[in-house]
């Protein structure tokens, strides 16, 4: 395997990259208000997140991408494989981190949100200055373990067309007919990328763990 | 010091509470509550656990909702909206059996964070605010440190100047010695009675009957959810009325 195929396969990697920033961060936002919504205490709004929540974690994120790419055509929104896996893995990630999230703000202690009440702060500097620094401290090592759930998941883009790391690997096998070569770099690759994550959110856990008690 | 009167419903009342009821479900945990509390009075509220005392003063700044009746506090008329209940919450400090500092802020921020956000002020307001009420306190020395590194009476003290920050009208009190090792107690009790000699309003409930006879006009006692017996400390501990009060008393005094 040649330079040019090395290229190739990095300008791959540099789309994983992107598809799983993209992601991850539209993510977060979306996630933060399903989370919201999920503990709101209004009964409605609670049952409409935690359905979707539901689909999203039921059924199978190729699945999902699938319905976004060919769906948003159907409806008649032109859309390329970019914009509608973008599309697909934020609302994937909303569900998964707003179900994370949901856990650890009703982990935060009952007492914390009282006193906060007591104090006649309001709904936005109770969660703000209060609930959400404490329940992103104890989600952290499951956001990460999601994250690197993420990066490999963007994998699935390449069968609808998208060339990140993994079409990127199979165009280049097919060229140089050197499967075992090309496909053991991408996985290190891929490896490069999830193993330091892997590893600072098994670090956070047990930093998480000690300052607990 | 006020006189010691146990007048019903004065117009001048810091606290009033009429016909107050509290279900949970089918459960009545509050019935009939009928309390008056004069600016500057200094309540006890005791009885057995189950009997309702937690949830009344948690009803004062309506962090559980009552479904009968009506409180008044500093004339505000505590209703079911979101704007009457910050109204009230903002006159009435509230101190917790288990501190509930927050954990990820340090004592002067604990002290910062509600005056700022609630009342606006402005930062160096807030801490120079925060610094003296932690002075008053005796805990000045503290200030940069976290809840954690603190000892359990530390935290409570912290706590009661986190409330004060606020400068509430009222301070509600809901047990709070009872998490403390027995030689945190004094500490914390000490510096409740100082606030009392300054002429807060306070409502207590505690156990600490030494603490309801040195400060303490007037001592209510509950049981299952309603007003059993309520007199001064003199003469609630040595002539209680009812029967249920002999024995509550029997069972804390020991006699």
């Amino acid at each position: 395997m040649g330079q040019d195929e090395f290229l190739f396969l990095l300008m791959g990697l540099k789309w994983t990259v992107a598809l799983s920033v993209i992601g991850f961060v539209c993510g977060c936002v979306a996630g933060l208000g399903i989370a919201l919504a999920r503990t709101s205490g209004v009964p409605l709004v609670e049952r409409i997140t935690a359905g979707y929540i539901a689909i999203f974690q039921g059924t199978p994120l190729l699945m999902q991408l699938f319905v976004v790419y060919y769906g948003l055509a159907l409806i008649g929104i032109k859309v390329d494989a970019w914009a509608a896996v973008s599309v697909g893995l934020t609302l994937h990630a909303s569900a998964y981190l707003g179900e994370i999230w949901r856990g650890a703000i009703e982990a935060v202690p009952r007492g914390q949100t009282e006193a906060s009440k007591a104090l006649a702060l309001g709904y936005v500097s109770r969660m703000k200055d209060v609930v959400l620094p404490q329940a992103l401290r104890i989600s952290l090592p499951a956001t990460i373990g999601f994250l690197v759930q993420l990066i490999k998941g963007t994998s699935l883009a390449s069968i609808v067309g998208f060339t990140e790391l993994t079409r990127a690997g199979n165009i280049i096998s097919n060229q140089i007919f050197q499967p075992l070569t090309v496909f053991g770099i991408v996985g290190i690759l891929y490896f490069v990328m999830c193993c330091p994550l892997t590893i600072y959110g098994a670090h956070l856990e047990r930093k998480f763990a000690a300052s607990v008690r | 010091m006020s006189d010691i009167s146990t007048t019903k419903a004065s117009a001048d009342a810091m606290i009033s509470m009429t016909g107050v009821a509290k279900w949970y479900g089918a459960f009545q945990a509050l019935n009939d509550i009928n309390i008056s509390v004069r600016k500057g009075e200094k309540i006890v509220l005791c009885g057995p656990s189950g009997s309702g005392k937690s949830t009344l003063i948690r009803c004062i700044n309506h962090l559980e909702a009552y479904q009968q009746g009506e409180i008044r506090v500093g004339g505000i008329l505590l209703g079911h909206q979101a704007k009457s209940i910050d109204a009230v919450r903002r006159e009435v400090g509230m101190v917790f059996q288990q501190f509930n500092l927050f954990p990820h802020l340090t004592v002067l921020q604990n002290c910062m964070l509600a005056p700022m956000r609630a009342l606006g002020l402005g930062k160096a307001e807030a801490e120079g605010r925060a610094r003296q009420l932690l002075e008053r306190v005796k805990i000045a020395e503290q200030a940069e440190k976290y809840p954690a590194q603190l000892s359990g009476g530390q935290q409570q003290r912290v706590a009661i100047a986190r409330a004060l920050c606020m400068r509430p009208q009222v301070m509600l009190f809901d047990e709070p010695t009872s998490a403390l090792d027995p030689e945190m107690v004094k500490e914390v009790l000490d510096t409740m009675i100082d606030l009392a000699r300054e002429g807060m309003t306070m409502i207590c409930v505690t156990h600490e009957m030494g603490f309801a006879r040195q400060v303490a006009d007037r001592v209510i006692f509950m049981a299952s959810g309603a007003i059993v017996e309520e007199a001064p400390p003199a003469e609630f501990f040595s002539d209680p009325k009812h029967e249920r009060t002999r024995k509550f008393l029997g069972e804390i005094l020991g006699r």
